[in-house]
């Protein structure tokens, strides 16, 4: 496991970028975790001006960008600094003694150079002081049309050619990138391509390092893959769903962090008859996807938590409209501005309840980068099907982190077919054919879908309370707490579309199960194989589903002696599951803007176990 | 990343006018969009065929209190909307929240009753995906100018394809009474008792400055006016603002009775009327007064008379593509309601949003086709590599260069750029 770790302009997320590209190209399995300031570029050398990029990668399937690097790469002492705790003893260090000035020791508080002193050695850190930029400057002496500044910010490439060594790795998918991203700036790309292969070269010739690492493939299902970051695959899936539902993809958005690469992405898109809005506010990019919804397109709105704050009355009048509209929050750390770049899963509740009135919605959750692409076309299916606003909980966490993906075939993907409807579903009283717009289908209580532009079938909405079946506006107490009861009962039926809950429970005698929803999928994936490892039982399950649950969760909760839900927030989850099926389950929670790790974890199953074994022995 | 920084321009079609402006931050591009002009797109009635104001009455119980200026308003656009021509099933109004929110529902065509202050960004999601409609806006001066303020200026702005009927009667009805953003400085109403202190704002001004293309004034109880006003509206291509003077007999009556009572309307009304002098009064009658520029620029009312030396009689000229005149005879109105200019301000011609959104759209997908395969290369993107499971429980990784695809330009044109410097671009927002 490797971090890459610089000031916020030294271009470690590009690095970190390339390694995974070039680690997925080898066949490694891999994940990842990009750590970024909210700030653009903060002040130079500082604390928080450190950005960060993980990668993890081996021969086996990995679950979690993991939890302690064994190799650290340090560009300042700011970034040595801020990483120096997550560092394990044995851990490898390269740091670039460029930059371990008097000024810039002083800046975060070094009394004196820690590279001078033993004091690294002395915590079991193997550590390389390289002089990064000044190699890289000297490489590049011929390159007159650079300035040194210029010739300074390629040691990120040196340090990648020295890392591709260290671990084997080819660099040719790499150069093939500066040269189609330096196309236009020869001399630029020469510089850069320089500079890799002297990192490269350098850790040929040295003696400095002992080791090299050789990290053989990992065993994957035959396919064809690609790398892919949570919000990629997001705007792919939400592509795909467009195919597959023969819609347009009309989505409404307003920039906000770290959801904007989704508008971004599918920007790029128009070739696939995408349509990107970029709003004047979060309350217009919603109402912009709500009106492209009542013309029959695929409305679809994508924001971080702030975003869906705002958003909440219009998610309300698409309730009442009964009207398919996607809203997705890639969850961020809260509450107001909270922590921007940082991941948290604590908008479950407001998803769930975060609007006036009984306004029940269906909310699914995306597990990992490459299922955001499922959980898009899922929620798609359920907003079509049962014409029904579905919001879609990612996180920055699967939004900005990247895994292979097995890339599916098109034609495999499910069929989302929809027909708007375009013929009266009724006769009045004298026998003339009318249009209802509130009369339901029976076993979805979907209302039809009819569009601008249907002659004959011209009728009003709105968020006034509607009359069953007609759609009039209607005051009657009655009308009101029946549809109040449909709307639910809508939703409710939802479940019947639902798989039954996958348990992992390989041996099938676990008492302890610990149940997850959204990004906690990997920390739990690693953190059983860790309890497995040591010959302990444990059952795991992960909800793709939070409004409606699997019809069959209660009895999976009831089967198990204890349920621990883990989750980034306070306890959402497990509030949810307490109140609707009287399950005394064990909330264990962290809201710390990072992942779980999968040691953390574990060792919370490990106490579950444990607490459960000794309650037998006293019963 | 998403911008032609340094690339050619994006529409083939267009015989580049120049070079794009300077610009030391994001590259700009020429879009070289085309111009529509009118309701074209929308689909017309058939020879033969014709619709009546029957056929635009919906079966709803019309429920405004008696004398409402909101029964003239819609009687007039049930009136003239069989005249457009335009089929029945391809008209779309969209409402907020408010007394006057409630008209979709008394006509027999498309709508949405919406949320308070939110019809022009619903309207605006509608109108830029669906060309063959013709959407509406109603909206007071409450939903559009107070908590719809920011959609309003924005739609503006942006010119989509909508035409804005804004009932303005100066106060919130359908709350029972409390102050709006047009009531007058000292007004006292419900949450005013010692008079607002709040300053209005002008609506006309306000659309003229948020670069509205067409902006007009009528008054509810004015059929032929309000007729002919909404009629142009209509047959504009972009954001079409009309104001509409409208009285609550419950919670403001007689706001605008200086401008309904003849004699006074008289002395008070400026007609804008194209290429005729701004009259307020009769020509030629010994009462009639002009609005003249003076040296210095500024617009006043003189009689028509005594026009004094180095001042010219203002004719209006709602084409003109400087704004300037028409948002200073925006200013001659006040609360005294000495002058108010009714009729035409601005009707100019500027690409609208919509059509520059679907263009793009359509530019890009000419020539190619949504299917399986498309599909397909969208997913593979660039960069892929190929894992061969031929032996069974064992996976075998082929080398580099073998198995690496690479970068593939020809099938990457359109398809998800990858991760470069994303994440250090990101901010907050």
């Amino acid at each position: 496991m490797i971090r890459f770790a610089g000031d916020s302009g030294d271009g470690m997320q590009l690095t970190g970028d390339r390694f995974t590209s070039d680690t997925a190209a080898l066949g490694n399995d891999l994940s990842t975790l990009p750590n970024f300031p909210a700030e653009i570029r903060a002040p130079q050398g500082t604390l928080p001006g450190v950005s960060s990029f993980q990668v993890h990668f081996a021969d086996h399937d990995i679950a979690t960008p993991g939890d302690a690097p064994d190799v650290l790469v340090a560009m300042n002492p700011a970034a040595l600094k801020a990483n120096l705790p997550d560092l394990p003893r044995g851990a490898t260090v390269i740091v670039n003694s460029d930059e371990f000035t008097r000024r810039n020791l002083a800046k975060v508080g070094y009394a004196a150079n820690p590279l001078e002193d033993d004091s690294l050695a002395d915590a079991g850190y193997h550590v390389h002081a390289l002089p990064l930029t000044s190699m890289t400057v000297e490489a590049l002496a011929a390159f007159d049309g650079l300035t040194r500044k210029e010739k300074e910010r390629a040691k990120n490439m040196l340090a990648l050619g020295l890392l591709s060594w260290l671990y084997s790795r080819d660099t040719a998918s790499t150069e093939a990138f500066l040269r189609a991203k330096f196309a236009q700036a020869p001399e630029i790309l020469e510089a850069n391509l320089t500079a890799l292969r002297t990192g490269h070269a350098y850790g040929e010739t040295t003696e400095d390092f002992a080791v090299r690492y050789q990290v053989a493939p990992a065993p994957m299902t035959p396919g064809t893959y690609r790398t892919i970051t949570g919000n990629q695959a997001l705007a792919l899936g939400l592509v795909a769903s467009a195919y597959r539902t023969g819609l347009p993809l009309v989505l409404g958005s307003y920039p906000i962090t770290p959801a904007s690469d989704v508008l971004h992405q599918l920007s790029t898109l128009k070739a696939h008859g995408v349509t990107t809005l970029q709003a004047e506010d979060e309350i217009a990019a919603i109402g912009m996807a709500l009106g492209a919804s009542f013309g029959g397109a695929l409305g679809v709105t994508t924001t971080s938590g702030p975003g869906l704050a705002l958003k909440s009355e219009t998610i309300g009048l698409a309730v009442a409209t009964e009207l398919p509209l996607l809203v997705i929050d890639i969850q961020r750390g809260g509450p107001s501005t909270g922590l921007p770049t940082k991941t948290e899963q604590a908008d479950l509740l407001q998803a769930l309840h975060g609007r006036n009135g009984e306004s029940p919605v269906a909310v699914v959750a995306a597990q990992s980068p490459t299922d955001c692409f499922d959980a898009a076309l899922e929620a798609v299916r359920i907003a079509t099907t049962y014409r029904t606003p579905v919001i879609l909980l990612s996180d920055g966490y699967l939004g900005n982190g990247s895994e292979p993906w097995q890339i599916p075939a098109a034609a495999q993907l499910p069929d989302l077919t929809v027909r708007h409807t375009t013929e009266p579903n009724a006769t009045d009283e004298r026998g003339e054919p009318v249009f209802h717009p509130y009369l339901r289908d029976e076993q979805t209580l979907a209302r039809p879908w009819a569009v601008p532009g249907t002659p004959g079938l011209e009728h009003r909405i709105g968020g006034i309370e509607k009359a069953d079946i007609t759609g009039n506006i209607s005051y009657d107490p009655a009308n009101h707490d029946r549809m109040v009861r449909l709307r639910q009962a809508k939703i409710g039926a939802i479940a019947d579309s639902i798989p039954p809950l996958e348990v992992d429970d390989p041996s099938g005698e676990a008492r302890v199960l610990v149940l997850g929803w959204g990004s906690t999928y990997g920390p739990i994936g690693a953190a059983t194989r860790l309890v497995r490892a040591t010959g302990a039982k444990v059952a795991r399950a992960h909800l793709r589903h939070l409004n409606p649950f699997p019809a069959d969760l209660g009895d999976v909760l009831r089967r198990y002696d204890r349920v621990v839900v883990p989750e980034m927030n306070l306890g959402q989850l497990a509030l949810l599951l307490r109140g609707t099926y009287l399950v005394d389950v064990r909330s264990h929670t962290q809201v710390r803007g990072l992942p779980f790790t999968a040691g953390e974890l574990a060792q919370v199953v490990h106490e579950n176990l444990m607490e459960v074994q000794s309650q037998e022995v006293t019963v | 990343m998403t911008t032609h920084r340094g690339s050619a321009p994006v529409n083939p079609r267009n015989d580049s006018r120049g070079s794009a402006p300077v610009n030391p931050g994001n590259s700009t591009t020429e879009l070289g969009l085309p111009t529509r002009r009118g309701t074209e797109g929308v689909p017309t009635l058939g020879d033969g065929s014709t619709q009546t104001k029957k056929d635009f009455t919906s079966d709803q119980e019309v429920r405004w209190c008696p004398g409402c200026g909101d029964y003239a308003v819609l009687a007039a656009v049930q009136g003239f909307l069989p005249d457009l021509g335009l089929r029945r099933e391809n008209i779309v109004f969209v409402s907020g929240i408010g007394c006057s929110s409630r008209f979709p529902y008394y006509l027999d065509t498309y709508g949405m009753h919406s949320i308070h202050g939110r019809a022009p960004a619903i309207a605006t999601g509608l109108a830029t995906s669906r060309e063959d409609l013709s959407v509406w806006v109603v909206t007071g001066d409450g939903d559009a100018l107070s908590i719809g303020g920011n959609h309003l200026i924005h739609a503006m702005r942006r010119n989509v394809n909508l035409t804005i009927l804004l009932f303005n009667n100066k106060i919130y009805g359908l709350t029972k009474g409390q102050y709006s953003p047009t009531s007058d400085v000292g007004a006292v109403t419900k949450s005013t008792p010692s008079g607002s202190v709040d300053h209005p704002f002008n609506p006309v001004s306000l659309a003229l400055g948020s670069e509205a293309t067409f902006v007009a004034r009528t008054m509810d109880s004015d059929r032929a006016h309000l007729t002919e006003v909404l009629r142009a509206a209509a047959a504009h291509r972009g954001t079409s603002l009309v104001e509409i003077y409208q009285n609550c007999p419950i919670f403001n009556d007689g706001a605008f009775q200086l401008l309904k009572d003849r004699d006074e309307a008289t002395g008070r009304v400026a007609h804008l009327r194209a290429h005729e002098p701004v009259r307020i009064g009769a020509e030629g009658s010994p009462e009639a007064k002009v609005v003249v520029r003076d040296p210095e620029g500024r617009l006043q009312v003189v009689p028509e008379q005594a026009v004094p030396q180095g001042h010219t009689v203002v004719v209006h000229d709602p084409a003109d593509p400087d704004p300037t005149s028409a948002f200073g005879l925006s200013r001659l109105d006040d609360p005294s309601m000495q002058t108010v200019p009714m009729g035409i301000f601005r009707q100019v011609e500027r690409p609208t949003y919509d059509d520059g959104v679907r263009e793009q759209v359509q530019q890009a997908t000419a020539g190619t086709t949504r299917d399986t395969a498309s599909l397909d290369a969208l997913l593979h993107g660039r960069d892929t590599w190929t894992v061969d499971g031929t032996r069974p429980g064992q996976v075998e990784q082929l080398l580099e260069g073998e198995t690496t695809e690479g970068p593939t330009p020809a099938a990457g044109e359109a398809l998800v750029e990858e991760g470069e410097e994303v994440y250090e671009d990101e901010g907050t927002p």
